[in-house]
């Protein structure tokens, strides 16, 4: 993995234009939701629905970027584009799950920070 | 950071994300501008019908309703089809951006959104909307609602459709003898409440005021809209014009001035109905002997001293439902045969004979 868990300059950015308390408080409602992305990106692989698979790694890309969480962005990005092919290659959700769990910690400790 | 020039604006932000919505929505107010957002395409439609909005962000990727679908519905309703709509999206191919521009969208914006550059594109778009808001409200203005609307649904076409109508021509009587008696700041006050009655009552009888000449207007019944009955329609507007006349004229002589006197002269019959004039400049008309027969009728009530005149097409569609009388045969200029004349009775005063 290249890419940075969350690139500070896009994070920067961020706060600054739309505020760093509201930031904290959009960084609280992607954890909310991230988890049923997640979720769903499993289940549309397991019930091979291309569409929702599709729309999930979407969505997920979509947040990932907004918060500068490039590594996450990246591999949602190989979902969205790969489909469910790209779902079923060996430890592919797995590398995604990790890449979340990364962000979600680099994000916390930058919030409490 | 908010720019208020014209007042906050109304927008729409419509996404199926909630990260995504809650920070449009954040950046946009923090630009001053009023949120509502739309979790899906068919919740942004809903919300469209109930109230006015001035611009709308449209995400592409949506359960239920997609983006694609949202501005294809707003393509096909004549209420919603101006609304700029921005998209904002992460798709991937060049394709899909294509196809929301050719389905309407004015702008694309690659999420994540760039919160300067959504500013410069909303400033654009709204600036837009309101010169286009300002183009509608002119032809409406200048136009009638009517002719805008046919200008809207069929957009403009030089060429003219043959359609049967009623055409009336109205005219105030004494006119030049009444400008120079007063200031021109009263006359035109008085020509702008002459107008503002004339509209009254032919708008009200479902006729279209296309032409103000001075102090006189051509009005049309039938076109660029059908319209029942359009000859009993007409003689309607006419009988309450002369009814608001004689009101006018009364709070004039209370005021110490001179009442006015109008003429009106109606026509029924078939006529070439469309926009003359160039590509750059035109105006919605009809054209024919129907047409010119109304102005003739106009004209020779300072003759005939009656101050509703009618053709004998009028007369008979009619069928006796208003009182009219007849005048016997009138030899018009430009025209080869004697032309029926018939007077519909009204509380009027005869018009004198003095200039039109």
């Amino acid at each position: 993995m290249t890419a940075a868990v969350i690139d500070a300059a896009t994070l920067a950015e961020l706060e600054a234009s739309a505020g760093v308390d509201f930031v904290k408080e959009l960084v609280e409602t992607f954890f909310e939701e991230a988890p049923a992305m997640l979720a769903e990106l499993k289940r549309a692989l397991a019930a091979g629905e291309a569409e929702p698979f599709r729309r999930a790694a979407h969505s997920l890309k979509s947040n990932a970027n907004t918060f500068g969480a490039l590594a996450l962005g990246t591999l949602a990005r190989e979902l969205e584009l790969g489909g469910l092919d790209a779902g079923r290659q060996s430890g592919a959700l797995a590398r995604v799950d990790d890449a979340y769990q990364r962000a979600a910690a680099a994000l916390t400790e930058r919030g409490d920070g | 950071m908010a720019d208020l020039r014209h007042g906050p604006a109304r927008l729409l932000v419509t996404d199926d994300n909630k990260v995504n919505r809650l920070l449009l929505q954040r950046s946009l107010e923090l630009q001053g501008h009023s949120v509502a957002c739309a979790a899906n395409g068919r919740i942004a439609l809903e919300m469209l019908a109930a109230g006015p909005f001035d611009l709308m962000l449209l995400d592409m990727e949506m359960p239920e309703m997609n983006g694609f679908q949202v501005l294809e519905h707003l393509a096909a309703d004549l209420a919603l089809r101006d609304l700029p709509v921005i998209v904002t999206s992460s798709l991937e191919g060049l394709d899909h951006i294509v196809r929301c521009i050719e389905l309407g969208a004015e702008d694309y914006l690659p999420k994540p959104v760039n919160a300067v550059l959504l500013k410069a594109r909303i400033g654009a778009s709204l600036e837009k909307k309101r010169l286009r808001d300002q183009q509608k409200e002119l032809v409406r203005r200048f136009a009638t609602s009517e002719v805008a609307q046919d200008l809207q649904q069929s957009g403009f076409s030089l060429a003219g459709r043959r359609v049967r109508g009623s055409v009336m021509f109205c005219d105030i009587r004494g006119f030049t003898a009444l400008v120079e008696s007063q200031p021109p700041e009263e006359t035109i006050e008085l020509l702008n409440t002459f107008y503002t009655l004339m509209f009254d009552a032919i708008s009200g009888h479902g006729g279209v005021v296309n032409q103000m000449i001075g102090d006189g207007l051509m009005a049309i019944f039938g076109a660029p809209l059908p319209l029942p009955d359009h000859a009993a329609a007409a003689v309607d507007a006419a009988l309450e014009m002369i009814e608001l006349i004689e009101l006018l004229g009364a709070e004039r002589r209370d005021a110490g001035r001179e009442p006015i006197r109008i003429g009106i002269g109606i026509a029924t019959g078939e006529m070439v109905a469309g926009y003359t004039g160039t590509q750059q400049r035109a105006t919605y008309t009809c054209i024919g002997d129907t047409v010119n027969l109304a102005a003739r009728l106009e004209a020779h009530t300072k003759v005939a001293l009656r101050a509703i005149l009618v053709d004998a097409d009028t007369c008979t569609e009619l069928g006796g439902r208003i009182a009219t009388e007849p005048l016997g045969p009138v030899a018009f200029r430009g025209k080869a045969l004697a032309v029926e004349v018939f007077a519909v009775p009204c509380g009027a005063p005869v018009a004198d004979r003095a200039d039109g």
